[in-house]
């Protein structure tokens, strides 16, 4: 019995010691702050995200902590109060922000990229139009060498294997902008199962996160899925090139994201409330996207608000090459002195 | 004279007192605790099942956007791997179980007990790990080919076996659970064949049974009810089980009679969904289906544990 | 030699085969999985898994803040956890003769032994992390407790009552109090046997990843704080094996390796215990 107490007695101030001691062992850089943010959401930003985070806490020492969760957790989590700020690459209407007091703002745009699982095929070679992505994920085009992908890849060697599909199990932001897309494109999806964080699947299997997408359409073979281009870049996986508005067949790439990014009008949006699918422009990826920020406009903590807006200032004005080297889209000067206009207006 | 024992009586009645207080204690925590996470999940899922009433457990939506949730692709999915993990495990349960009572001559009987508890004692992420990275490849590759092309073609039975080969899918999970239930049903087999008193198998041996006969007409019937309890034991471990389910049954929420298709089960539905919950009937249709799965274990984990305790009792145990 | 005998010699043959072969097949299931773990795992092991963090996609690292974080909360659930799971068994044991409360307790602990520990995730994130407003290591030590709860109440239960009743009727006849006689002889001699319930406890919760999916979530820094987000291995094995990379696919496999090795030594060091103190 006595021991026992002893024992507890021992493990109880070793826990509380370890607690006190390992704050200070952390590697920290030259600044003095310890502060610990955490965020969650966005698995579309999470590879830009987790790389300025690191770049952050070499510089000024304090940490980022942030859980790659989806949109919906994201924008749960933040509302809930259990994070400092949320990701979520689905923006907000003013009517929900105001709603749960949250403020809202862009750091980065990206694109969805259709990656698929085929051998033999190089690359950006394989074509696909939005009305043939939503019929595959439809589950109305079952094999890969189905006559209306044949038409459109000439002297392709496609597979008669079936399509195995591959979509978002969570609830996602990439998943919005993509089915938000092919409701623009194809009447038959906008009517079936429409845009969302997460819709009725007509067919195909669950990964979690783009992480999880990618996971599995590394692991099958002959499947598609559909995830943020920097888990292409990462990974080296084979994707398709999109059509686009303009009917042009256009490759994921940085440029073609910014194209898509010009046509934006954020001057007009309300709380940066934009979606920049099916953009116009000969040049212009058809599945570009944007993530929000999002925090409490009267935090319970001011100094780990300002923390985490220090963070973002970070992000948006010295990690661009960061961005860049990902082949994310840094945003616009104009955008981002609008965005510090919008921060010190909102956020008290 | 000193009254000394009166005095160290009073003393130590009041040690006493508080001793079984502490320990009394404790025990009712075990109640309390049972009964809170109940009472937690019930009201947790009070909002899904007043917005669906009964159609909840009826209905196949699972539509975040529009609001609409229902539980049964999960507790489907949730069922048919169960069953699958059963139709493995039972029989070769049992086999390890004779073979240890029986077969196995006493200097392996050792070795074996604590190979089979090791396969028990394996964390369950490494079974969901294996099961991504090895087994569901080698399902892709060479399982569900054959089973398309051999039983897909068959009448009436033919749709349960054809379906695109990823090797992820009900099949591959009910397999995988099943593997992970063997050791739990085979050591309670195993202890309640042992428990069979030896004098009704020594009386069949010198009656000429053959080992079969001994395990078929005496133990079988002696140990029905707790071997049956045992297979319910497996059942419950089976339904609530998460990571290895998560990792190879493919999170769709699609009902489909073919076992080579992905679907969803309750618990790899929650590990999945509920931190990205964002809506209150979202997180509540969740709740709900713990709560569903709380009392369908519950219910499953009473049932095995009334049953090992009849053999008991009828060896004069009391308890 | 009669075809009846014959027959039923021939379906006894065709047991032991079967008996025989269900025995090989799940060991051939133990046999692969372990030598997969192994052989995976093997390869990535390395210094830097004990020395360095866990790292963003992309890069190796460690599993440092991975492993800190599993202690601490197993040595919290120990220290919540054990204590009362042994004064709950030892009213099991001592009262479990004569008192439905008890037969009720034990009943249905063992029901709480075998529930989906996804449940019991979930209900410490109602009560815990709800009601505090964040994840936190102090959550998911709070689940681990929950878990190992029932299995010390069991084997504590086993083993006082394994402890001969002619040493508690000795010591009453001592006219030691009933108290003292559990406090400090029946724990006494059921140590061993109680000690072995908590290290088999401690392995059974250590590779368990769902409860602490929504009580600690997960921490990619060192976090030395147990009221924040606390990296562990099960949750960390289970990013890393659901993601793309293939550094990060390698740390899930050390991790599995050491984790597997650590639950698989626990064991068997509680049987050579209980062999050497049956001996």
């Amino acid at each position: 019995m006595k021991a026992m107490a002893f024992a507890a007695a021992t493990a109880a101030l070793f826990v509380s010691a370890c607690g006190t001691q390992g704050g200070n062992q952390a590697g920290g850089g030259a600044g003095a702050s310890q502060a610990q943010i955490t965020g969650a959401g966005s698995t579309f930003v999470y590879p830009v995200l987790s790389a300025w985070a690191a770049d952050y806490q070499k510089q000024s020492g304090a940490k980022v902590n942030y859980q790659s969760i989806g949109s919906g957790g994201g924008i749960s989590q933040v509302k809930a109060g259990t994070v400092d700020f949320g990701a979520s690459d689905q923006p907000l209407s003013s009517e929900e922000l105001a709603q749960s007091n949250l403020a809202q703002f862009p750091v980065v745009i990206g694109g969805i990229v259709a990656v698929t699982n085929l051998t033999g095929i190089a690359p950006g070679k394989l074509r696909l139009t939005g009305p043939l992505l939503a019929d595959i994920f439809a589950g109305k085009v079952k094999t890969w060498n189905d006559p209306s992908i044949v038409r459109i890849n000439p002297g392709v060697n496609l597979p008669s294997a079936a399509i195995a599909v591959v979509h978002r199990s969570d609830g996602s932001g990439t998943t919005f902008n993509f089915t938000h897309y092919l409701s623009q494109v194809s009447s038959t999806w906008k009517s079936g199962p429409g845009e969302g964080k997460t819709v009725a699947w007509p067919t195909g299997v669950g990964g979690k996160g783009n992480e999880g997408v990618a996971a599995y359409v590394k692991q099958l073979p002959n499947s598609i899925g559909y995830v943020e281009y920097a888990y292409v870049l990462q990974n080296g996986m084979n994707y398709a090139s999109l059509q686009n508005a303009a009917g042009n067949f256009v490759l994921p790439n940085a440029e073609t994201f910014s194209s898509a990014a010009e046509t934006a009008d954020w001057a007009k949006a309300q709380d940066f409330n934009l979606v920049m699918t099916n953009a116009a422009g000969a040049n212009a990826y058809p599945l570009t996207a944007t993530t929000f920020i999002l925090m409490p406009k009267s935090p319970k903590d001011a100094a780990q608000s300002k923390a985490a807006l220090d963070f973002f200032r970070f992000a948006l004005d010295k990690g661009q090459d960061q961005a860049k080297k990902l082949d994310y889209v840094p945003l616009p000067q104009a955008l981002v002195k609008q965005i510090e206009d919008y921060i010190a207006r909102t956020i008290k | 004279m000193t009254p000394f024992v009166p005095i160290a009586r009073s003393r130590s009645a009041a040690a006493d007192r508080v001793f079984n207080l502490v320990t009394a204690g404790a025990a009712w925590l075990v109640l309390i605790l049972l009964g809170a996470t109940a009472a937690s999940m019930a009201w947790g899922g009070r909002l899904a099942f007043e917005t669906f009433g009964l159609g909840f457990i009826t209905s196949t939506d699972w539509d975040a956007v529009g609001g609409k949730f229902g539980a049964l692709v999960p507790i489907y999915g949730t069922i048919v791997t169960s069953i699958i993990a059963l139709v493995i495990a039972v029989p070769v349960s049992l086999g390890i179980a004779l073979f240890l009572t029986d077969i196995a001559p006493r200097w392996i009987r050792g070795p074996i007990g604590i190979a089979v508890e090791l396969l028990a004692a394996i964390p369950s992420i490494i079974y969901g790990m294996w099961g991504l990275f090895v087994f569901a490849p080698f399902m892709a590759r060479h399982v569900d080919p054959w089973l398309n092309d051999t039983l897909g073609p068959l009448p009436v039975i033919g749709g349960i076996f054809t379906g695109p080969p990823i090797g992820i899918g009900m099949l591959t999970a009910g397999i995988v659970l099943g593997i992970m239930v063997i050791p739990f049903i085979a050591a309670v087999a195993r202890d309640v064949f042992n428990a069979v008193p030896p004098p009704l198998k020594e009386s069949a041996v010198a009656l000429g049974s053959t080992r079969w006969e001994v395990l078929s007409r005496v133990t079988l019937p002696y140990a029905r009810s707790a071997v049956i309890g045992a297979i319910f034991l497996g059942l419950g471990r089976a339904l609530g089980e998460t990571m290895a389910v998560t990792f190879v049954l493919g999170n769709a929420h699609d009902l489909s009679i073919s076992l080579l298709m992905p679907s969803n089960s309750i618990a790899a539905a929650i590990a999945n969904e509920f931190t990205e919950a964002d809506a209150e009937l979202y997180r509540s249709a969740l709740v709900a289906l713990a709560f569903l799965l709380f009392v369908v274990t519950f219910i499953v984990l009473s049932a095995a544990k009334l049953l090992l305790l009849r053999i008991n009792r009828a060896h004069g145990r009391t308890h | 030699m009669s075809l009846i005998l014959m027959r039923r010699r021939a379906v006894d043959a065709i047991a032991f085969l079967f008996a025989s072969a269900a025995t090989a097949f799940g060991l051939f299931w133990l046999f692969w999985i372990l030598w997969t773990t192994f052989r995976q795992g093997l390869g990535a092991l390395n210094v830097a898994l004990f020395t360095q963090m866990t790292p963003p996609p992309g890069s190796g690292g460690g599993l440092l803040n991975a492993f800190y974080g599993s202690a601490v909360m197993i040595l919290l659930a120990v220290v919540i956890g054990a204590p009362l799971g042994i004064a709950a068994g030892t009213y099991l044991a001592e009262h479990g003769r004569y008192s439905r409360l008890a037969r009720t307790v034990s009943f249905l602990n063992d029901v709480l032994l075998s529930a989906p520990s996804i449940v019991i995730g979930l209900f410490v994130y109602e009560i815990v992390v709800r009601t505090s407003g964040h994840f936190s290591g102090y959550a998911g030590a709070v689940a681990l407790a929950m878990i190992l709860l029932p299995i010390i109440v069991r084997t504590s239960d086993e083993a006082l009552r394994l402890v001969p009743d002619q040493m508690r009727e000795a010591a009453f006849a001592l006219g030691i109090p009933r108290w003292r006689v559990t406090a400090q002889i029946l724990y006494k001699a059921a140590l061993t046997a109680i000690l072995t319930g908590v290290l088999l406890g401690v392995a059974r919760i250590a590779g368990e990843t769902a409860p602490l999916l929504f009580t600690a979530l997960n921490n990619q820094f060192w976090s030395g704080s147990l009221s924040g987000p606390l990296a562990n291995v099960p949750v960390v094995i289970f990013q890393y094996a659901m993601s793309p990379y293939d550094e990060w696919h390698a740390l899930a496999w050390a991790g599995a390796l050491v984790l597997t090795l650590f639950v698989l030594g626990l064991n068997l060091a509680v049987r050579m215990i209980a062999r050497r103190t049956s001996k």
